[in-house]
């Protein structure tokens, strides 16, 4: 074997398993608050990613719009389900969460898109709608059935996955876009070449895993989201607002997928389709991870994408078979090792 | 079958369909596909609503199935019906395979590597040369009976709907059975079907397989109902697709599955011809739609149409009532004489650095009630658990019968005529009260899974019926024997929990705080009842808390605290122990 290019797929495989260690923190962080199987974590990369994209070529993406109207239902589910004890303060927040929030970054996005918007101020765009998105996506979709079974929840997950991928046509076309570079920047080291946007990858994602598990080991807040994973009922009777927990998990998520797609997108030509496989590859991560932990998860998408770079030099025809079927001796070992306690299904 | 005439109102009305004069064949089409799906979705049913193991990869044995058939007819030229059990065969060993990887994980694990080896089918199947890679392979010949080949939709029909009925009916069949009880105790945790002798890894294994079986007979229909195969259609899309299908029209339920075939496809169909007209040519929109549908749908009814049909139905079904005149044969070698049951020597758990159970020491003879007192946290259900093996001993011995015992697995501790109750009570809350009891009765009766889909257990199923019936008057529930045992008090639940134990036919029966949550007249009742078995040859040991229930009942008291046995007696002794006093009291007392 050559080292050079066995170098050159490490280097392939650690930026590609970065994203992927995002995206399993991601799933990781939702299913652990929810107990929900994010599929539509993939639309969040898309929906960043090309919403990124479009306003770097100065047009307003439609997610802008979808945020707003997203909103506005969320609205009239906050109206609904409080009817009963409508006070001034709930209102008044409901507007501002859901209405003033939306139509804000919307208007926003309307009055600074152009053709000469600084790159930052395109990011914070995109961050901002998806976000939205995000939580708005839990208010509506999850919120009313967060006490059933995970059975449902992913069903709930699924046919989510499927309208936004819909809307994704919609907004974005058939057409593949790629975005401009975060920077320029590029430095060697013996043979390899490092570029400023591989280093960004690097960087953000460990700068997420330090800061997620700073936010669950060691702040309140991150507490609170761990108690309704663990238990619904129990975290609203010692005054935990589960609602709240959910709308967190799924705003930082949205967030944090819109970010890897950022990240990825000047690297290669995403579809509005492309999130799912990105996704399911980040979920693999989160399996091999046991849903819980953040830095085996991180471990385990680099192997990912390690074992994705040289399969698809060795054996491409092969590559998603091998990926796929990487996490099946993982999850024998894991279920052996794993005590043998009585679960109490519902 | 309890509910034959709308069965057969079903049925005949899906044979007339295709004969109304004038009906657009586009209808007959959607109903092959209604029916391909509802089979798929069958096998879910009981995989993942009855036994609570979620697949998402049922597409991919769909594709063993007509790839199966489509290689062999194509390439070797075999004729299609001989097909059949090749497909059959092929979905059933891939389903062996995979699932003796895949039914132990436990938890969530399940659904995630049925998602990965899915997806790695798919890539497989779309790889592979000889299944013409991402082509497939085309020109599969139709079913044909005689000369009368099946081409049209309107003929492959009835192949389609004649799988779907009969398939129904064995799953039915299957689930009002011995075995089907087995898998339904499943999806509450195995303690409890362990405890009454249920190999928890070969029931998961067998769902696993008939629900493969059923998705390997989809695909073969489908491979000769669009005569080609091609990977797209077994891959994880629709794999998904069809645990949505069984979701929707209710997990749990065997016409949901028809049900939701039907509503997701008919819903499909819509949206595509008439989103359209709606909002002009938009591409996707259906898909939009259709996902926004779905999730109102999973809000309105959570646990699925079919059952929120049902309940608004004005009608009940009724329940035949248990011919208790049949008899099982009742255990042979029961000890007569003051013989040593239950023996332990020197018990021993230790959990990590905790010492639950500390080298403790007792016996049970035959027609004896022996108690075992302590305060909480003494170590009384862990020592339970050490006798029933759900637990096994870190040293000591434990020995029923002269029989060690201290590593037994579950089931063959219920064999030795070993019965327990739990302390938390796992019952199935969906099942009846005689259908939970005669779970008790499983070690009792020998009928297998193929035997009761062809309905050639009934008389077995009728004796173990029987029995239950029988153990459910012995305790005083006859009047609730049909309810659904969720919705009985607490203290029922117990006793029906007895009921379930004492259709094992015991000679020790073991009970953990039987008396919790009963009134005193119950109380009362329970006493006599534990007498009234003793007197005709059973022995009791019971963990208990109400005293004035164990010091009048006991013969023999065993205190532990702190997994210590700290005094064991005749409850008079026990009342004055000093020891025993402190431990309940604390030392000033």
């Amino acid at each position: 074997m050559n080292t050079t290019i066995m170098l050159f797929l490490l280097q392939d495989g650690i930026t590609n398993g970065a994203i992927y260690a995002l995206l399993g923190l991601a799933l990781v962080l939702v299913f652990a608050v929810t107990r929900v199987i994010l599929i539509p974590q993939g639309e969040f990369v898309t929906y960043g990613a090309l919403s990124y994209a479009m306003l770097a070529t100065g047009q307003v993406p439609g997610t802008a719009k979808l945020a707003v109207a997203m909103g506005l239902v969320a609205f009239g589910l906050d109206l609904f389900v409080a009817r009963k004890s409508l006070h001034a303060r709930l209102v008044a927040r409901a507007v501002a969460v859901d209405i003033v929030f939306p139509l804000a970054v919307c208007l926003l996005t309307y009055a600074l898109a152009g053709p000469k918007t600084p790159i930052a101020v395109n990011i914070a765009l995109a961050l901002l709608i998806v976000a939205a998105i995000g939580l708005f996506l839990y208010r509506i979709a999850f919120q009313p059935i967060a006490h059933t079974s995970v059975l449902v929840l992913l069903i709930a997950s699924v046919g989510c996955h499927l309208a936004l991928q819909g809307l994704g046509l919609v907004f974005f076309g058939a057409e593949g876009l790629r975005g401009p570079a975060l920077s320029n920047v590029a430095l060697t080291a013996g043979s390899l070449r490092f570029t400023g946007q591989s280093l960004a990858v690097y960087g953000l994602t460990i700068a997420f895993i330090v800061a997620l598990w700073l936010f669950f080991g060691y702040s309140l807040t991150g507490k609170a989201l761990r108690a309704t994973a663990v238990n619904r009922l129990g975290a609203r009777l010692v005054g935990i607002r589960t609602t709240l927990s959910g709308q967190i998990a799924f705003l930082l998520a949205s967030l944090i997928g819109a970010i890897s797609g950022i990240l990825i997108v000047p690297i290669t030509t995403l579809y509005y389709d492309t999130g799912f496989l990105i996704g399911l590859k980040g979920f693999i991560a989160a399996i091999i991870g046991g849903l819980v932990s953040y830095p085996l998860t991180a471990v385990a998408a680099i192997l990912v994408g390690t074992v994705e770079a040289f399969s698809s030099f060795y054996a491409s025809n092969f590559k998603e078979v091998i990926v796929f079927t990487l996490i099946l001796p993982v999850l024998v070992l894991r279920s052996l090792a794993a005590p043998e306690v009585e679960e109490e299904k519902d | 079958m309890t509910q034959r005439l709308p069965f057969i109102i079903f049925a005949l009305v899906m044979a007339l369909i295709p004969m109304v004069p004038g009906i657009p064949p586009f209808w007959i089409v959607l109903l092959d596909n209604i029916g391909l799906a509802a089979l798929v979705a069958m096998g879910l049913v009981l995989l993942t609503g009855v036994g609570g193991l979620t697949s998402f990869g049922q597409a991919a044995f769909c594709g063993f199935g007509a790839y199966t058939t489509a290689v062999l007819t194509t390439a070797y030229g075999v004729s299609p019906w001989l097909t059949l059990p090749a497909s059959l065969l092929v979905s059933g060993i891939a389903a062996v395979l995979l699932g003796i990887v895949t039914v132990r994980l436990s938890g969530h694990y399940l659904p995630l590597g049925t998602i990965a080896w899915g997806i790695g089918l798919f890539y497989l199947f779309s790889k592979l040369e000889f299944l013409g890679r991402n082509d497939g392979i085309s020109g599969i010949p139709p079913l044909a009976i005689g000369s009368y080949k099946m081409l049209s939709p309107g003929a492959i029909y009835y192949a389609i709907w004649i799988a779907v009925l009969i398939a129904a009916v064995l799953t039915m069949n299957l689930l009002d059975s011995r075995t089907g009880r087995a898998i339904r105790a499943l999806r509450r945790g195995h303690i409890a079907a362990e405890a009454f002798g249920v190999q928890t890894p070969r029931a998961k294994l067998l769902v696993f397989i008939y629900a493969a079986v059923l998705a390997g007979l989809s695909g073969w229909l489908y491979a000769h109902f669009q005569r080609a195969a091609n990977p797209t259609p077994f891959g994880p899309q629709a794999g998904i697709e069809y645990l949505f299908i069984a979701v929707v029209g209710g997990a749990g339920y065997v016409w949901g599955a028809v049900l939701g075939a039907g509503i997701v496809a008919i819903l499909k169909e819509v949206l595509q011809s008439y989103l359209p007209y709606i909002f002009g040519g938009q591409s996707q929109l259906e898909t939009i739609v259709f996902g926004i549908l779905l999730v109102m749908l999973l809000q309105l009814a959570p646990s699925g149409v079919w059952p929120w049909l049902m309940a608004r139905l004005p009608f009940k079904a009724a329940r035949k009532t248990p011919d208790t005149s049949l008899t099982l044969p009742a255990r042979e070698g029961a000890p007569t004489t003051s013989a040593v049951l239950l023996q332990l020597d020197k018990a021993r758990k230790q959990f990590g650095g905790v010492t639950a159970v500390n080298d403790v020491s007792f016996d049970v003879k035959a027609r004896e009630i022996v108690a075992l007192i302590g305060p909480n946290g003494a170590g009384k259900s862990t020592t339970f658990n050490l006798i029933t093996g759900v637990l096994t001993a870190t040293s000591g011995a434990i020995s029923v019968l002269g029989r060690k015992v201290e590593n037994a697995p579950p089931q063959e501790v219920v064999k030795l005529g070993v019965a327990r109750t739990f302390q938390h009570v796992k019952l199935v809350p969906d099942m009846t009260v005689l259908e939970n009891v005669a779970i008790g009765a499983h070690l009792r009766g020998h009928s297998g899974a193929v035997a009761s889909m062809f309905r050639l257990d009934r008389g077995d199923e009728a004796r173990l019926l029987a029995e239950a019936a029988r153990q459910i008057e012995r305790v005083g529930l006859t009047d609730q024997i049909d309810q659904l045992a969720g919705s009985l008090s607490l203290g029922q639940q117990r006793i029906v929990e007895i009921a379930r134990a004492l259709c094992v036919d015991p000679m020790l029966l073991l009970l953990d705080e039987p008396a919790a949550g009963l009134r005193h007249m119950e109380k009362q009742r329970l006493a006599a009842l534990l007498r009234q078995l003793r007197d005709g040859g059973m022995s009791v040991l019971l963990v208990e808390h109400d005293m004035g229930f164990v010091m009048d009942l006991a013969d023999r008291i065993v205190v532990l605290d702190f997994g210590t046995k700290i005094a064991e007696g005749a409850p008079a002794a026990i009342k004055k122990n000093p020891e025993v006093i402190k431990a309940y009291l604390g030392a000033a007392a």
